[in-house]
């Protein structure tokens, strides 16, 4: 070996291990949370909690943040909205955190937002629904795509629209989440004068949907926008295949949460072709931005020993893009300045793993990059199909677009 | 929105939704009704055989039915042990009492939430037959055959366990444990053996019972929650342990419920469970088929 590679070789292990001394001396940052380990939403609190993890791993492995390690403190919260206020007091309070992210899901996240507001918190939303639209909290930021309240509804609306539908039914859960969509829903119908001619909600805990079906079906819709909870969704569709929706609906689906994990979707098969729903990440090819296999390569490693959903699309980008933001909000204050960081993320468009992220002044995206997407061509009982392409084709946004919508639903079934 | 032929098919799915609650009420009318014992896990007990279930579904392809068939023995000798923990450590000391028999059973309930939490995740489980998502028609008319299914297996379930009760030895021992225990101690009969035996076949059903609630709808580990208060409300409306009130309960419910559903809006179908079984304690304080 040469001297002076020998020597450049000795230096480059002297910084490294001064690097990481370093990261060992300082107290870590603390990120805290509470997050549905069980109940209702653990399913999608797993996969979203692993995707911030996979994030923390790979910040540590590059310095950690301001060279200090990065350290969560997580919580169960049991999938309850009476368990985070008491999480977040304590996270704030005696664990001392020095950021906070939200739980997954609206539930959960509604009765914390009084006290961020509070206490002039900053807060990384993660996939809650109009949670700010009453509080109006100035450092929130969603890492969701959902956009403006309306353009939900909106998307669907339109393509019910452009295939003929003329009227619609509409059948929500008993939930603040499928509420909020409905409300939007309903908003979205009147400006366009469609009529809404079913328009029932079902409570938590419904066993059997076939009665509902058969009364929707007797209203004769040809637009149905279903906004249901992962329990019921299953339910729904499983109905609508014995039961029969009518030859004259255009168009089935719209806010069906549930959809979008592996389990359910291996277990209703062929059950979902034809429907059209919402989702935030797919496998195609407009999807994949710098980083983005990199991540789902490392995902579907760790999901197997972790048990959680093998896909996890729905989720796990988007709790991880949560990091990278901070990360760059961190980084280029060079803080932990609560405010500061607020400010960096409002006034500049962020490259995340599921796309470039700009906020508006309410903390939610600027621009809706939801995706309404078709199943098609999907067979029973088969996790790995949801792997390739063409199974769950993005009608919309257009600039994600990768096909267009087959109607009517009877024959999106075939 | 009225049609005659709306209502038809909400009774006709009501009837079937009926014998479903039936078939997983008939156990805890044995468990609470007729032995007294405050079972409130036996919700998480079905859900713990739904996954038995299905495990055996996926991992060997068995017919979910014939699956439930086979845990039914397991369940039994399951249902004798925990019989046995309850007596040793509140019957027998008398602390069975008010709401500690109860604390007792919510443990067990929420250790087996626990226990399928860590063995199966928090996922939705279900099962694959050949009559699940299918339906007959009848003209315009349809019905699911898994709740057909559920149908036929309830009745003959909840005939079955009403004929054991009432014509077989061990039956009728169970049925006088249940009005008079000391009387059956001093005819040198042992009350607690009975008693013991009895819940085994009441946690036995739950074999059967569980299969039927995987085929009618997925299941997830904290389902138990969502079936506490019907299958109460079914066994106290039918009348503390008569198994044929339970099955007429369980069918007035569900069709209830079902017309409800259909006819007037999802959102009160909850209440009228309940509203049913106030009223029907207002008129029949020992249920409708108590003595």
């Amino acid at each position: 070996m040469k001297r002076r590679t020998f020597l450049g070789g000795a230096m480059a292990v002297a910084v490294v291990g001064q690097g990481s001394r370093a990261l060992a001396q300082q107290p870590p940052i603390k990120i805290g949370m509470s997050m549905p380990q069980t109940g209702g939403l653990a399913g999608g609190g797993k996969a979203s909690l692993l995707g911030i993890e996979i994030w923390r791993d790979d910040i540590n492995a590059k310095g950690g943040l301001l060279g200090r390690k990065v350290e969560l403190v997580v919580y169960d919260d049991k999938s309850s909205a009476s368990e985070t206020p008491a999480i977040y007091a304590k996270l704030v309070d005696v664990d001392k955190v020095d950021l906070l992210f939200a739980p997954y899901a609206t539930v959960p996240t509604a009765p914390i937002m009084p006290f961020v507001k509070q206490r002039g918190l900053l807060l990384m939303g993660n996939f809650s629904f109009q949670v700010n639209s009453k509080v109006g909290h100035d450092m929130w930021f969603n890492n969701a795509p959902w956009g403006p309240a309306d353009s939900w509804a909106a998307s669907f609306l339109d393509l019910a629209q452009k295939a003929g539908g003329k009227s619609m039914a509409l059948l929500t859960a008993d939930q603040e989440f499928a509420q909020n969509l409905a409300l939007t829903a309903r908003d979205v119908a009147k400006k366009r004068n469609i009529p809404v001619v079913f328009d029932q909600s079902y409570p938590p805990n419904t066993v059997e949907f076939a009665s509902i079906i058969r009364a929707l079906k007797a209203a004769k819709p040809d637009i149905v926008y279903v906004a249901s909870y992962p329990p019921d969704s299953a339910g729904i569709l499983r109905a609508v295949n014995e039961i029969g929706i009518g030859d004259d609906v255009k168009i089935f689906g719209g806010g069906m949460v549930g959809l979008q994990f592996a389990a359910v979707m291996s277990n209703l098969g062929s059950l979902l072709n034809g429907v059209v729903n919402y989702n935030t990440w797919l496998p195609e090819s407009s999807m994949y931005f710098d980083g983005t296999k990199a991540f789902f390569d490392t995902y579907t490693k760790r999901a197997i020993e972790a048990k959680v959903d093998p896909l996890g699309y729905y989720l796990a980008p988007f709790g991880y893009a949560m990091g990278q933001m901070i990360d760059a909000a961190v980084g280029a204050t060079k803080s932990l300045d609560q405010k500061g960081i607020a400010k960096y993320l409002r006034d500049n468009e962020h490259k995340t793993i599921v796309g470039p992220i700009a906020f508006s002044a309410d903390g939610e995206r600027k621009e809706t990059a939801t995706l309404q997407a078709q199943f098609r061509g999907v067979k029973d009982k088969d996790i790995e199909q949801f792997r390739s392409s063409g199974k769950q084709v993005i009608l919309f946004p257009e600039k994600l677009k990768t096909g267009s919508l087959i109607s009517p639903f009877e024959a999106a079934r075939k | 929105m009225f049609s005659m032929d709306l209502l038809l098919g909400a009774v006709v799915l009501g009837v079937l939704l009926g014998c479903f609650y039936a078939a997983v009420s008939v156990g805890l009318s044995v468990s609470f009704g007729l032995l007294d014992v405050p079972h409130v896990a036996h919700p998480a007990f079905l859900v713990l055989a739904a996954y038995g279930v299905y495990q055996l579904n996926e991992s060997y392809d068995i017919d979910p039915l014939l699956a439930g068939l086979a845990i039914t023995p397991l369940f039994f000798v399951f249902g004798l042990l925990a019989y046995r923990v309850y007596y040793e450590t509140f019957e027998r000391r008398g602390s069975d009492a008010g709401v500690r028999g109860i604390a007792f059973f919510f443990g067990i309930a929420f250790i087996i939430e626990v226990l399928i939490i860590l063995q199966f995740g928090v996922d939705q489980r279900s099962v694959s037959a050949t009559y699940i998502g299918k339906s007959w028609r009848f003209g315009e008319f349809r019905i699911p055959i898994r709740q057909l299914v559920a149908f036929a297996v309830a009745l003959a379930l909840t005939v079955l366990l009403a004929v054991y009760l009432s014509k077989t030895f061990m039956g009728r021992a169970i049925r006088a444990v249940a009005q008079d225990e000391e009387a059956l101690r001093l005819m040198g009969a042992n009350p607690v053996r009975i008693k013991q035996f009895a819940f085994g076949i009441a946690t036995a059903v739950l074999g059967i019972a569980g299969a039927l609630l995987i085929i009618v709808a997925p299941i997830e580990p904290t389902l138990d929650r969502a079936y506490i208060g019907r299958t109460f409300c079914v066994v106290v409306m039918a009348g503390l342990g008569s198994i044929s009130g339970t099955l007429i309960a369980a069918i007035i419910l569900g069709v209830a419920e079902t017309i409800v559903l259909t006819m007037f809006g999802a959102s009160w179908a909850p209440a009228i469970s309940f509203a049913m079984l106030l009223a029907v304690l207002a008129v029949r304080p020992q249920g409708l088929l108590g003595r």
